[in-house]
């Protein structure tokens, strides 16, 4: 039974891959979805153009955490290099650490898209207050980065555990 | 994304909100010499396209630009078919009256409906009233041989008005979108009361009311035409128990200060949507602004040609949405 002896592995690297996917799913949709508004911007007033790609590209950050977090995982299971043996218990412990990222980027990524359109909204009519602007979707941010986090520590304390 | 989140039209419509006229422009206009002076000002706004326009000219021309931008980002314009159906009855109105006094009138018909002019036009003076959408069939044929018969302009109108009262109701409860059915909410109830007002002050019977008020959600129709029957006073109390009691003082005032009360109430009810990144909502609201402002700016300029007290045209001029 291959699959069993292997299972660890493939268990993290599912893991790895859902952080990828989702959270560069939810990036995707968002930077589109604010990428949109920004358009709709610079049509009317090209002058603004660079105001709004900073915040068309705020959403963007949970794609580029996702990814970060599938490599440290691919790091530690071996893919990239080294052994790949992994007990099963590790392989599932990898990949539920890999969820925060997974499910907090993907969902983060659409609601801070939601703040930046409105944001690029507040830009457009009020070009000066760009600074505040900034600062509404960044605050979805911290919720992206606590994710990080908690899956980063996570995915480093799993391979000293004796398991 | 939802393809009714509107998002790009939005951004730009929020663009273009700063570019509204404001409350102290529309004063510069009413303080300005002449009607000459207002068309400058407006120009440096960058109203209408070239030199020598006329006032009137210059004010279908930025109805054109606000329904060509709309066509361009909506694309199919049937999403504000709440609006475009008063243009349809307008051009109904028209039309009718235009074969029946075998006349030709030039300048008329108002564009951006949901039907072409021309066949409402070829329509009413071929008799082929089943060439219209089949809502309008109906009180075409019945206002065409009313006016025919009867050579009573006034009862034509009641019929078409409540024709376009009724498609735009319903075209606001079809929408499915909360702001375009409080529209239309709004607009039949402002109608109603109006008519009622009117047929209060010309001693019409109860039966005309019934003839002629449309029914609506914010208003009970045998009580408003029971509150008619007596008198002024009776129609300002029936008012004060609905949402419409503020607008009593107004109704005292005149039926055109009622009008302006109206058309504020339902700017104010629209301003919200100034905050809302998303939907159909900010651009109706958009339409609603222009219309309101040029509406605004037309009676300012009627007065300046017309040489009418500053005094008068503000207590006329609209408030503002930005």
């Amino acid at each position: 039974m291959e699959i069993m002896e292997n299972l660890g592995v493939l268990l993290a690297l599912l893991g790895a891959v859902l952080a990828a996917l989702v959270a560069g799913i939810g990036s995707a949709v968002g930077v589109g979805m604010s990428g949109e508004a920004a358009a709709g911007v610079v049509t009317e007033d090209p002058t603004l153009f660079s105001k709004v790609l900073v915040l068309q590209l705020l959403p963007g950050t949970q794609g580029i955490y996702g990814l970060l977090i599938g490599f440290v995982t691919l790091t530690q299971i071996g893919i990239m290099g080294g052994s790949s043996e992994i007990s099963i218990i590790k392989g599932l412990l990898y990949l539920v650490a890999c969820l925060p990222m997974a499910f907090v980027g993907y969902k983060s990524a659409i609601r801070q898209a939601r703040a930046s359109v409105a944001s690029i909204g507040l830009v457009a009519k009020r070009p000066d207050q760009f600074g505040k602007a900034m600062i509404f979707p960044a605050m979805v941010e911290t919720y992206a980065i606590l994710a990080l986090l908690i899956s980063i520590l996570a995915i480093f304390g799993i391979q000293g555990l004796p398991v | 994304m939802a393809k009714n989140d509107y998002t790009y039209a939005v951004a730009r419509i929020r663009a273009r909100e700063g570019k509204l006229l404001s409350a102290s422009f529309l004063e510069q206009l009413v303080s300005a010499p002449d009607c000459d002076s207002c068309i400058r000002l407006l120009r440096e706004k960058g109203w209408g396209d070239k030199d020598g326009e006329a006032p009137f000219e210059l004010l279908s021309k930025e109805r054109e630009r606000l329904w060509e931008l709309m066509e361009e980002l909506v694309g199919d314009l049937s999403v504000f078919n709440v609006f475009l159906y008063g243009n349809d009855y307008h051009n109904l109105k028209a039309a009718i009256k235009e074969t029946c006094m075998d006349v030709h009138l030039p300048g008329i018909y108002i564009s951006h409906g949901t039907v072409d002019p021309e066949v409402i036009q070829t329509a009413v003076s071929k008799k082929l009233f089943s060439e219209l959408p089949s809502t309008m069939q109906t009180p075409a044929r019945t206002a065409y041989e009313t006016l025919l018969t009867t050579h009573d302009g006034q009862l034509c109108d009641v019929i078409l008005d409540r024709a376009a009262l009724t498609a735009v109701y319903q075209a606001g409860k079809d929408s499915g979108n909360e702001f375009l059915a409080l529209y239309g909410e709004l607009t039949v109830a402002a109608a109603d009361i109006k008519i009622a007002y009117r047929a209060l002050r010309t001693g019409k019977e109860p039966d005309f009311l019934t003839q002629a008020l449309v029914p609506c959600d914010s208003l009970d129709l045998p009580s408003l035409i029971e509150a008619s029957g007596k008198g002024r006073k009776g129609l300002s109390e029936y008012l004060k128990t609905t949402a419409y009691g503020k607008g009593t003082d107004a109704l005292d005032v005149s039926c055109s200060a009622f009008e302006r009360w109206c058309d504020n109430l339902l700017i104010q009810r629209i301003r919200p949507q100034l905050h809302v990144p998303f939907g159909l909502g900010p651009l109706a609201a958009y339409i609603l602004a222009r219309e309101n402002e040029i509406k605004s700016v037309r009676i300012i300029l009627s007065g300046k040609i017309n040489h009418l007290p500053e005094e008068s045209l503000r207590e006329r001029v609209r408030e503002t949405y930005v």
